[in-house]
């Protein structure tokens, strides 16, 4: 039994996609406290980025709407659209996102080196780590994001009701919200799986007794 | 003489530490029979545990040739080499390197999802090599759930997945007490002798000594001298007093 296929060296198979999925889904359920705090970080990004845009949507609506006229006095630094301020506070934001979310990729693939390399003495192929990296990091992308763009949104929604009353719902900008809420949740992916594409990439392509080696 | 399974020829391997190379492994010639019980022995920083990872297929050697089953490792795609890592030879840890997040079931399974074997197929051989290292009343229980004796043999079942010619043990007993540590030597042994698996071991237990067929002592990289089983065998008895 132990002699069979002797003197010959196969290729290696590839594994079906399914296989993968079932694999980084499981790890994602079963590492969930970990996963919570990475997927927090994507969180409160998105909610940030999502809670200005939002909010700024909101108030130019109203400003720009039929509401308008009551509000004149109060439209002042609002009748230009999108002031300066808010672009840049959109622009802040979105740096925020982007290096919370990479830095919480990087930690979370780094801790975990040893695991890929005990995976490839198994005889793992160097993609297949990188598609359960990627597979684990867009799942829990979505769903931080996801939840960051509602928890922004209400919050964005509560901010402008104490701001400007029931008029909000007047002139109420419901399919650029639901763009934002949704473009929102998947920047956070795409920022996720682009978070931890380098480090995965990375720790694959190192021999296994160097990824197994290394400290974090 | 027994077929050569495994051949290293003049093997060097270096490290870059900042400005200096580390020579760690000097021109390592060895040969290894199909069935033996072979003992790396050394003190560490000898670079008996490189050698492991030569041999191994898990680093490539910075010159020199590693030969497994005749064929010469440095020649090999990356698909050959994760092959050869999957189907030929199976890995046990110092430090067990099971997955925690996986049942003992499925860690013993996971080389069998990468040879391509289905569910049903690898459900059944999980649960024999489980059986066969006694632990068939743990299958469904996790790494962080089993003490350490009971993880090696979970990582002892888990390298005997695809029948692999090689088994490669680096240090299997260091993190565990005299007593587990010494089942675990004897659970290898049995496998070595009922399935005519080559063993590899790194080690400094002299419990190894025990059971192995020759005694490699590597020292300053390089292989100092081989030892068979009859020259060490008095030696053996003072040391462990038996």
């Amino acid at each position: 039994m132990a002699n069979q296929n002797r003197g010959t060296i196969g290729q290696q198979i590839e594994l079906p996609f399914s296989e993968s999925v079932r694999i980084s889904y499981q790890s994602l359920m079963l590492r969930f406290g970990r996963s919570i705090i990475t997927t927090a970080g994507i969180t409160l990004g998105i909610a940030f980025l999502v809670f200005v845009v939002i909010s700024n949507e909101i108030s130019t609506s109203i400003v720009g709407g039929s509401a308008s006229e009551q509000l004149m006095d109060l439209g002042e630094e609002q009748e230009t659209g999108i002031s300066t301020k808010d672009k840049w506070l959109i622009i802040m934001s979105l740096i925020v996102c982007v290096v919370g979310i990479t830095n919480s990729m990087l930690m979370s693939v780094t801790e975990r080196f040893r695991e890929i390399g005990t995976m490839k003495c198994l005889g793992a192929l160097d993609h297949f780590v990188v598609i359960l990296f990627l597979l684990e990091s867009g799942f829990q992308g979505f769903a931080g994001a996801l939840v960051g763009a509602l928890i922004g949104f209400v919050a964005s929604l509560l901010m402008s009701l104490a701001n400007f009353g029931l008029d909000i719902f007047m002139d109420f900008p419901l399919l650029s919200v639901l763009l934002w809420i949704l473009g929102g949740s998947v920047l956070g992916m795409l920022l996720a799986v682009f978070g931890a594409a380098f480090p995965a990439w990375r720790a694959a392509k190192l021999p296994p007794a160097e990824a197994m080696r290394t400290e974090v | 003489m027994a077929e050569v399974i495994v051949k290293t020829d003049q093997v060097v391997k270096e490290y870059r530490m900042g400005n200096n190379v580390v020579k760690a492994l000097n021109g390592v010639n060895l040969e290894i029979y199909q069935g033996e019980y072979l003992s790396l022995m050394g003190p560490s920083g000898s670079g008996k545990s490189t050698l492991f990872n030569m041999i191994g297929a898990l680093d490539r050697p910075t010159k020199g040739s590693v030969f497994i089953d005749g064929q010469n490792t440095s020649g090999l795609t990356t698909s050959q080499i994760a092959w050869l890592r999957c189907h030929k030879i199976g890995y046990i840890f110092q430090s067990y390197n099971l997955l925690h997040v996986m049942t003992a079931l499925e860690n013993v399974t996971l080389p069998m999802i990468f040879a391509g074997l289905s569910v049903k197929e690898r459900n059944k051989k999980g649960e024999e090599l489980l059986e066969l290292v006694g632990l068939d009343d743990r299958i469904y229980h996790l790494p962080d759930e089993l003490s350490g004796g009971q993880r090696q043999r979970v990582a002892v079942a888990r390298a005997l997945a695809n029948d692999p010619n090689i088994v490669l043990a680096d240090e299997p007993t260091a993190n565990l007490d005299m007593i587990i540590g010494r089942e675990i030597i004897t659970l290898i042994k049995r496998l070595n002798q009922e399935k005519n698996v080559t063993v590899i071991s790194a080690t400094h237990d002299l419990k190894m000594l025990d059971v192995s067929d020759r005694i490699v002592d590597i020292r300053d990289g390089v292989v100092e001298r081989i030892r068979n089983r009859d020259e060490i065998e008095l030696e053996v008895g003072e040391v462990t007093g038996h």
